[in-house]
């Protein structure tokens, strides 16, 4: 059952995530305990969802590259979902809509072929052309290019983006790399997932000047910054372990996964504004909806991919 | 035939329903712990899609599934014996007519049969799916059975997303997560009027929790 390449590296940084988790869980515990009077159920639910996304993920790491695909697939869908339940639809456009979802399997497919000019155009090429020429047939012009646009935003952060993700695991071997396709994602999403943690807790404890005040009032400088250092110094330490990339590469590496995700958290932040939404749902207690944990993901997903395509392929 | 038909409806709600509610459409669950817990009771909420019976089925544990009865327009249902099985057998229907036979038929003794069985029955007092997310008026069928038993809670359901996932004349289903808010159960108010006020109120009160998308 186990995918037979699976690297001794990979595994141990799972473990590693679990060790974290429980560390996270245990501190959870002691301030529940010390603070009775105060209200942590947030937090705990936070926690507990985490445990839940770390075991998928792991799973789907672990089992076998299709498991991962279809993991990784299943998030697209699943954020997609969310994204046009909470954005303004028109009703003359559900069958439009229902080809943006068939869009998710093929670009999968496409990664599973390890495809990738297909991969890399299918969707800012061809369903960019035929989204709005199945529209027109439709016939409703009302709104057009806002229907239009929004769906084409949609599939290309949560489908296009995402699936970027996916096609590192279809990389062909690099030479005296070890941790492969596993290893680079297990980098990407840590270092992603751990930044935002790391900007919500320097932000918390030396927070003063916004950063973005009419899209995200509880972002800070303060924040930024300490994430972007962290982010950096971890990506040294892990990258020797997950990636094959030199001190010097993994330092651009943490800066563009710290800075890219602060950006891609924010962009989606200004989506929900602009809709008057808190949470794009709640299908993960404790962090919202799918959208609110991969807001960052759908930024540095593309960007670190091209960062190793371009320096190793 | 009997298990076989009671094997094929536990099947059907346990994987097929569940699979097409959590992960084809997807809930937003608002105060589940509104739901009442077992029969008899009766649940309303507004109709504008035939998703909208699978999804409240799905509300509650499957070991209630025996005693959960959507009720449904006779007409309809039972107008050909494959959709007329389905709905009976595999749904769990109670088929009501629209109108009385003769003078003095009355066409809710089924309903009453049915609480007194404990019963969790689902009532679409809109008559047929409406207008797609819109609250159509409510009819008077569900007072009647409420004055006759008083001590029954009703409670209000709103269901939000569905009639664009699967609206009335269409085939094709659009993922959209659903949006499922439970209302506090009420019971008979002493007379016909009110009580339909009340439940309207509590109905549209439900639908200003939610922040809606347009869909136009």
């Amino acid at each position: 059952m186990l995918s037979t390449n699976i690297n001794i590296n990979v595994l141990w940084s799972l473990g590693g995530l679990y060790a974290i988790l429980l560390l996270a869980s245990l501190i959870a515990l002691i301030i529940k305990k010390s603070h009775p009077d105060k209200d942590y159920t947030e937090l705990i639910q936070r926690i507990n969802s985490w445990w839940i996304i770390i075991t998928l993920f792991s799973l789907a790491m672990v089992l076998s590259h299709t498991v991962s695909l279809f993991f990784f697939g299943l998030i697209s869908f699943l954020a997609l979902k969310e994204y046009l339940s909470i954005i303004p639809t028109r009703r003359a456009d559900r069958r439009v809509l229902f080809w943006g979802y068939i869009a998710i399997p093929f670009q999968y497919y496409w990664v599973s072929l390890a495809w990738y000019g297909m991969f890399i155009i299918f969707i800012p090429v061809f369903i960019f052309l035929i989204l709005p020429m199945r529209m027109v047939i439709i016939g409703e012009t009302k709104n057009f290019l806002h229907a239009v646009g929004t769906l084409h935003w949609g599939l290309m952060t949560l489908v296009f983006s995402i699936s970027h993700l996916a096609y590192l695991l279809m990389l062909p071997e690099i030479d005296g790399f070890n941790a492969g396709g596993a290893g680079l994602v297990l980098f990407l999403v840590f270092l992603t997932q751990f930044n935002d943690v790391a900007q919500y807790v320097w932000g918390k404890l030396f927070g003063k000047h916004k950063i973005v005040p009419k899209v995200s009032p509880n972002k800070t400088w303060q924040g930024f910054i300490g994430g972007v250092l962290t982010t950096c110094i971890l990506a040294v330490l892990l990258a020797e372990f997950l990636t094959p990339l030199s001190q010097p590469m993994a330092i651009v590496a943490g800066l563009m996964i710290s800075i890219a995700g602060f950006i891609g958290d924010v962009t989606i932040s200004a989506v929900k504004r602009d809709l008057g939404v808190k949470d794009s749902g709640s299908l993960l207690p404790g962090h919202g909806g799918i959208l609110d944990r991969i807001d960052s993901l759908t930024y540095t997903a593309p960007l670190f991919f091209h960062f190793i395509y371009y320096n190793y392929y | 035939m009997k298990t076989i038909n009671k094997f094929l409806r536990f099947l059907f709600f346990a994987v097929i329903v569940r699979v097409i509610v959590l992960i084809v459409l997807g809930l937003n669950i608002r105060h589940r712990e509104k739901l009442p817990k077992k029969g008899p009771a009766i649940i309303v909420a507004n109709h504008n899609s035939h998703l909208d019976t699978l999804v409240l089925m799905s509300l509650f544990p499957i070991r209630l599934l025996p005693t959960i009865q959507p009720v449904a327009a006779m007409d309809y249902f039972l107008s050909n014996p494959v959709l007329k099985w389905f709905a009976i057998k595999i749904i769990g229907i109670l088929p009501l007519k629209r109108k009385p036979d003769h003078r003095g038929e009355n066409i809710l003794l089924p309903c009453y049969e049915a609480l007194l069985n404990n019963r969790i029955l689902i009532f679409f007092p809109e008559g047929s799916r409406g207008e797609p997310e819109k609250l159509s008026n409510f009819k008077r069928g569900l007072a009647k059975i409420s004055e006759q038993f008083p001590d029954i809670p009703i409670t209000p359901i709103l269901l939000h997303g569905l009639g664009k996932s699967l609206p009335k004349g269409e085939a094709l289903l659009v993922p959209f997560f659903c949006d499922v808010f439970v209302g506090d159960g009420i019971k008979w108010t002493g007379d016909r009027k009110s009580f339909m006020d009340q439940l309207e109120q509590r109905m549209q009160q439900l639908a200003t929790e939610g922040q809606f998308s347009t869909w136009d």
